[in-house]
């Protein structure tokens, strides 16, 4: 095994061209995981801790930019009003010690569908900008989930940046499981109202091969609070809105029966999580509350 | 390869480190500090905690080549960490921090009632969190302490006056098997209330 220490982004992309089957390691928190089980033995290692503007973000007029290695642990301290969805879905993340390391660029290269940043970006809407010597590509994160544990990235190319759009309205996330920290989610739900367009955006984790959004769920609701002027007249969402919508997040479901969860358990809560994230969201908008941060 | 790292205020190297060696290896293995515990080797325990440049973080998920260049400190080094802090001291002389040797060496001699092995050394013996785990009976056997102490010292360091919630929250990632916790939290409000005397008194 070699182990490449690049000291820029421009050596660090050199090095991924040079050797495409080299491993980046940013905080090493699935990685290290592999290596230390033996159920992984790159030839390279490519740390990407020396990489500075990996581990920078900044806040612009409509979005976040993002650095790949930027920690969970700075995502809740720094970005809640910006980022209220993401940050909440940050704080469910395992432990303060992995979350000191790990960060939504690894989030996104191990491509779980059970990674909790994911459900999140989805609802907020965001691109992933990747690079390689060849040049700079920005994939919708829609596009950026293409199997189990699979990505868009072409062997050559890192992850360099996530843009989030900034909220524009409340946001939500939600997730099951056994007990506070220390969890992979059995099932998560984000939920992002966006005001601004009169819309609401989904994302689900662990319920299926990837993490998706709840589309039909999303025509549904956005349908019916327009006919119904809900966005102006700011009233409580009906019931029977609310639980078709609950019933159409659980119907985007694929899920799988596994050690954590049955498939017709995940279908189930995730349809519940949606009804409840959607209260939630909903009377914070309601209550104009002008602090988009969410509540834990 | 060869990995060059500062490990409790001293510098240190270490040789013929395999590339997928992790930092709780070579600390233990390579440098003959078995303070960090290895237990589970997948994060999800906490004792093998130590700060990397001051950040807590499970030195088992670390890469030894990751550390180059930068500051670790493990629970060996705790002692003298806190001391130096609690003295506001920056360490301009390089006297101060932890050689091996006499982190290798290193035993609890508390002033606690358990301890009866007469007086402290010169340097720090015990940090306050680690005389408070004593004092309020949070060691059962003992393996989940190092981890329990790196991540209690942070704490109380960014905040001075936990809430019991902000106390879960930051061992949340430790886990002890023995204690069922309680004595773990009394412990670390022991510290909090000491050092808050402390901090009054001077
Ligand atoms: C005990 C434990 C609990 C966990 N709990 C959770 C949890 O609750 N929720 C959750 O979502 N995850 C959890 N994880 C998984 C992990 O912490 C996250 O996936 C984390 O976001 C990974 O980030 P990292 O920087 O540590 O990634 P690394 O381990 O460094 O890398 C992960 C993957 O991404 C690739 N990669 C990293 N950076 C880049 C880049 N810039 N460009 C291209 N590829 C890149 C790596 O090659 C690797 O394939 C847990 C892990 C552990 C050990
Ligand atoms: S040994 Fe590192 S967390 Fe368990
Ligand atoms: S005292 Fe035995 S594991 Fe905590």
């Amino acid at each position: 095994m070699d182990f490449l220490r690049p000291a820029s982004w421009e050596e660090a992309l050199a090095a991924k061209a040079e050797h495409p089957t080299a491993v980046p390691i940013a905080g090493g928190t699935d990685v290290m995981v592999e290596i230390n089980f033996d159920h992984r033995r790159p030839e390279y290692l490519l740390d990407l801790n020396r990489v500075e503007l990996l581990g920078e973000w900044e806040v612009g007029e409509e979005d976040v930019r993002l650095g790949a290695s930027v920690p969970y642990t700075r995502i809740m301290e720094h970005l809640r009003a910006e980022l209220p969805g993401l940050a909440l879905a940050s704080h469910t993340v395992a432990s303060p010690q992995i979350r000191n390391r790990g960060g939504v660029g690894g989030n996104l290269g191990t491509a779980s569908p059970a990674g909790d940043a994911h459900p999140a970006l989805l609802a907020a809407g965001a691109e992933v900008e990747v690079e390689s010597v060849r040049g700079t590509r920005f994939i919708p994160i829609d596009a950026f989930f293409t199997g189990v544990k699979r990505n868009a990235l072409q062997p050559d190319e890192l992850i360099k940046t996530i843009h989030v759009k900034k909220a524009d309205g409340p946001q939500q996330y939600s997730k099951v499981g056994t007990r506070n920290a220390m969890v992979i989610a059995v099932c998560a739900f984000g939920i992002a109202l966006h005001p601004e367009t009169r819309t609401v955006r989904t994302g689900i984790g662990s319920a299926a091969p990837t993490p998706v959004r709840a589309r039909e769920a999303e025509e549904f609701l956005n349908a019916a609070l327009e006919e119904g002027g809900f966005w102006d007249s700011g009233r409580i969402i009906t019931p029977s809105i609310a639980k078709q919508f609950a019933d159409l997040a659980s119907a985007a479901c694929n899920p799988i029966d596994d050690v954590r969860g049955t498939a017709r358990y995940r279908r189930h809560a995730v349809g519940i999580m949606a009804r409840r994230t959607l209260g939630w969201t909903w009377e914070q908008y309601r209550g104009g509350a002008r602090t988009l941060e969410g509540a834990a | 390869m060869r990995v060059n790292f500062t490990v409790n205020g001293r510098p240190q190297q270490a040789d013929d480190v395999w590339e997928g060696e992790s930092l709780l290896y070579v600390l233990r293995e390579r440098l003959g500090l078995p303070g960090s515990k290895n237990a589970c080797e997948q994060g999800e325990c906490g004792s093998c905690t130590v700060r990397l440049d001051g950040v807590p973080v499970c030195s088992c998920l670390v890469a030894a080549g990751q550390v180059e260049g930068r500051e670790v400190v493990t629970v060996e080094g705790l002692a003298e960490y806190a001391r130096q802090r609690a003295e506001g001291g920056s360490c301009a002389s390089g006297a101060c921090g932890t050689t091996l040797d006499e982190a290798k060496g290193w035993s609890a001699r508390g002033a606690g009632p358990q301890t009866g092995e007469g007086a402290p050394s010169p340097r720090a013996a015990l940090s306050p969190v680690q005389q408070a785990f004593i004092d309020a009976g949070a060691v059962q056997c003992g393996f989940c302490t190092p981890g329990l102490l790196v991540a209690a010292d942070e704490m109380l360091e960014r905040n001075p006056s936990p809430t019991d919630e902000d106390i879960r929250e930051a061992l949340s990632g430790n886990l002890c098997r023995c204690t069922g916790y309680e004595k773990i939290l009394d412990a670390v409000r022991l510290a909090a209330a000491r050092q808050e005397r402390q901090g009054e008194a001077v």
